[in-house]
């Protein structure tokens, strides 16, 4: 009997290795270069798209080639510059606000960057929620759903509840996300253990049961007293994430409570017994069986820790920016959070950076619409590119002429939906 | 062995015995719930009459309202319900029983209309035709999920390839006419459709990930093409529509006429595809071939079946379908385009497909179900029935994960669905 565990143990770790020495040695410059080759090339995509759909580019050529090449590169730079100014903010009002001294001045000036690090939370909380479930092999593409619900459950304590002080309200209040979050992926993890119903059917399903359902409560239960539309009332102050400048910069402190989280989700999958079953689940799921690890347990655990990462992104939005609960809040968080997991190689530190990298494109975008008359959806085609080209590496080898690595990388995360 | 050779049968015999008890069980748990919930618990006046009105028009057409008495209506249809789970429990229906479970469901909508319209007076040729308006995007859709899924590969990008169809229609269509529209839009569907191919078939990529990138990406190319052009050059975003094309002869027949027979061409053409495709997927040597390569593509290779090539041609004819099925929502429907104007219907499609189990009637039961669940909640407010519409319209994903679990009889995937395909 013991040997029998003896060998049981063996078959685990050589299995571990195996997936793991073939990205380690074969892979490491790759795994940096490789997205960094995605972002640069989806931004050059994104240039074309630009030239192509600019009319001042078809009247310069018009004119001479000459005129219609300088004119193609004026749009891009024009673009891409309101781009970065919209994100980080202009240089020369930044050197000029520093040299003042005035604070607050400079408060203004570095607002395009605190405002993308607004932008960039809700991408950390519904990215990490992905990675986690790609983690444990899960294809989680119910966080729109999860962080509708989370978010609807936040606002009702942030406004039901008074005469608590914030120190208890806040965490109160990011606690309901969490929960209502973690029901919506419960649900699917549940039924994909017990059942094998697919989680990405179910999550898809839910999304829009999410949807459909908060719609209904800002119409019903949560609606505003006295409001004829359908909003809910806005969250009390003592519920709000507190704001750290003055009031026309947005910055709350959800940036560092995002930033928290990504170190705990790090802590738990890399350093906790429980995590490690959770990502030997993920990577060998019959491996794991092998091992007496209970695979049902691990299922329903993961969809519920990611749903209850969704469900942050949602109450983080309402009591840090909104402060009340409109349906169809979310521009699409769950789905470009797919994006940046993948970006972010399912790593909580890379995404955080990705999700920075998403949110200063986003929040940057606002000004390009507004300077330089580039609609902002250029970010979602941008978006898109980025996870072709990260799914299938194979494109970005073949454009750069890099070298193949040993083993295929090619991303298989969902099982096929037949087992 | 001796024991072996009367196992087996035996084993065979009790799950069929269960399935049997099982569904005869859902039967007569659909005849009570009809019962209870309509005659009893929220049950009409005794003497409140019910009224279908069964042509347009007002109190002049020329023919009669359907009256009767709204509680004998509603017990006659548990009784029925409860007859049928009956002979189920005993007996059996054996092949039929899913025909029979379709018919259970048409009965529990009739018997809901019957409560909801008691005291009232409700159009139901209306309803039944715009819930076959509605549930034409949704049994494309489905047949689009079917044709690309049958195949092995998992296509959640129909929303997508709708969504980039229907933009591609309204440009073409404007600058031509209706009809270059729709071949635009087709072969918009076809494009990306390859896209999808290549992804997933060539690169191997996680056709969910493929599926994905395609669905962001045309909601992406499509809302910057509006707010760049459309919103600008109205005139090309003005195609006009196909006119609804009244059938000769048919469409004179009373009652069903108005119902079926008055369409545009949209209409007529799915259910042609839907012949098209149950003959073809479950009786032709392509669609053997194409069933063989998604449920086990190497015994298909084994056999000389070209793996690679018939999941490009089936991807390329879903998102032919898919395009098809964009067209429908600009030039089929409402004769612009809009941001985003597709909401979900791509993926009430695809649930449609796993309700109707991969089969395109069963898209076409689950499509006029979900259809009629879309068109029932804009009449809820007129028949002041306390049900909010947001819970109609969650109905199809609600019933579809319950389809799933296998509570009542299980959806069967193509066994490779999602597996890209190694030659080794």
């Amino acid at each position: 009997m013991s040997e029998q565990k003896q060998s049981s143990g063996d078959i685990l770790i050589e299995e571990l290795n195996r997936t793991n020495s073939s990205s380690r040695i074969g892979q490491l410059g790759q795994l940096v270069l490789i997205p960094i080759l995605a972002v640069i090339t989806g931004l050059a995509i994104g240039a074309i798209i630009i030239i192509l759909t600019s009319e001042s580019v078809y009247a310069a050529f018009g004119n001479s080639i000459g005129s219609g090449l300088g004119e193609a590169f004026g749009v891009v730079y024009e673009a891409y510059w309101a781009l970065f100014i919209g994100a980080v903010g202009d240089p020369a009002k930044i050197s000029a606000a520093l040299s003042s001294g005035d604070a607050e001045a400079v408060r203004r000036a570095f607002n395009p960057f605190s405002d993308s690090l607004v932008t960039t939370t809700p991408y950390i909380f519904a990215g990490l929620a992905v990675a986690l479930g790609f983690r444990t092999g899960l294809f989680n593409i119910g966080v729109e759903g999860q962080l509708y619900l989370g978010a609807a459950l936040a606002t009702y304590i942030g406004f039901a509840f008074t005469d608590l002080p914030p120190i208890l309200h806040i965490p109160f209040a990011l606690a309901g996300g969490l929960v209502g979050g973690a029901i919506w992926g419960f649900i699917p993890g549940w039924l994909k253990a017990k059942t094998g119903g697919h989680e990405v059917i179910n999550t898809i399903m839910m999304n829009y049961i999410a949807i459909r359902l908060t719609e209904w409560l800002v119409k019903g239960p949560l609606q505003r007293p006295d409001a004829q539309n359908p909003i809910s009332p806005i969250v009390l102050e003592s519920s709000q994430l507190p704001k750290l400048f003055g009031d026309p910069i947005r910055f709350h402190i959800g940036f560092f409570i995002a930033l928290a989280t990504a170190w705990l989700v790090w802590w738990y999958l890399f350093r906790t017994k429980m995590g490690f079953d959770l990502r030997t689940v993920g990577a060998n799921s019959n491996a794991a069986k092998y091992a007496g690890m209970n695979i049902v347990r691990s299922t329903v655990l993961a969809m519920s820790l990611s749903g209850g990462l969704a469900g942050l992104t949602g109450a983080n939005e309402i009591l840090g920016v909104n402060h009340f609960f409109v349906s169809s809040f979310s521009p699409g968080y769950g789905f470009d959070a797919i994006a940046l997991a993948l970006l972010g190689k399912n790593h909580p530190l890379g995404v955080v950076l990705a999700a920075m990298l998403f949110g200063f494109l986003r929040s940057g975008a606002t000004s390009m619409q507004l300077n330089a008359g580039v609609p902002v959806d250029i970010i979602s085609i941008l978006q898109a590119l980025v996870l072709a080209f990260i799914a299938a590496p194979a494109i970005i080898r073949t454009i750069y002429r890099l070298k193949e690595p040993k083993e295929s990388d090619a991303m298989m995360i969902s099982a096929g939906f037949g087992d | 062995m001796a024991t072996l050779t009367t196992t087996v049968p035996n084993a065979a015999t009790s799950v069929e015995l269960n399935r049997r008890r099982r569904m005869g069980f859902v039967f007569i748990g659909f005849a009570l719930l009809t019962w209870l919930l309509f005659a009893v618990w929220q049950g009409p006046e005794a003497e409140a009459i019910t009224t279908f009105r069964l042509a347009p028009g007002g109190p002049n057409s020329p023919i009669p309202p359907w009256e009767f008495n709204a509680l004998n209506g509603i017990n006659i249809v548990a009784g029925i319900c409860a007859a049928l789970g009956a002979f189920q429990l005993v007996r059996g229906f054996g092949r039929a029983t899913s025909t029979v479970m379709w018919l259970i469901v048409i009965l529990f909508a009739f018997a809901f209309l019957t409560w909801a319209a008691s005291g009232k007076s409700l159009n139901l040729a209306g309803l039944l035709n715009a819930t076959l308006v509605r549930a034409v995007p949704i049994v494309i859709g489905a047949m689009s999920g079917i044709l690309s899924e049958r195949a092995g590969i998992i296509n959640i990008a129909i929303e997508g390839m709708m969504l980039g169809s229907a933009m591609i229609a309204v440009i073409v269509g404007s600058l031509t006419n209706v009809w270059g529209g729709i071949f635009a839009a087709i072969l918009t569907g076809a494009l990306l459709a390859y896209i999808h191919g290549v992804l997933s078939i060539k690169y191997k990529i996680d056709q969910i990930i493929s599926g994905t990138v395609i669905n962001i990406f045309a909601a992406g190319i499509t809302s910057y093409i509006s707010a760049k052009f459309l919103n600008t050059y109205a005139e090309l975003n003005s195609p006009g529509i196909v006119k609804p094309f009244p059938l000769p002869l048919l469409s004179d027949l009373p009652v069903i006429g108005t119902i079926l027979f008055k369409h545009t061409w949209f209409v007529y053409t799915m259910f042609i595809f839907l012949i098209l495709m149950q003959i073809g997927v479950f009786h032709s040597r392509w669609g053997l071939r194409m069933r063989a390569v998604g449920e086990h593509p190497k015994a298909a290779d084994t056999l000389g079946i070209n793996v690679i090539r018939t999941r490009y041609i089936s991807v390329v004819l879903s998102g032919m379908m898919a395009g098809f099925g964009g067209a429908w929502f600009t030039l089929g429907s409402v004769g612009r385009f809009d941001e985003m104007m597709t909401a979900g219907k791509g993926f009430i499609g695809l649930a449609a497909m796993i309700f109707g189990n991969y089969s395109p009637m069963g898209a076409l039961g689950a499509g006029l179900l979900f259809g009629f669940a879309d068109s029932l909640q804009t009449k809820l407010a007129i028949l002041k029935v306390p049900i909010p519409s947001e819970f109609l319209l969650m109905a199809p994903y609600v019933i579809t994960m319950i389809a799933l679990a296998g509570l009542v009889g299980k959806a069967q995937l193509p066994a490779a669905g999602g597996k890209p395909y190694d030659k080794e």
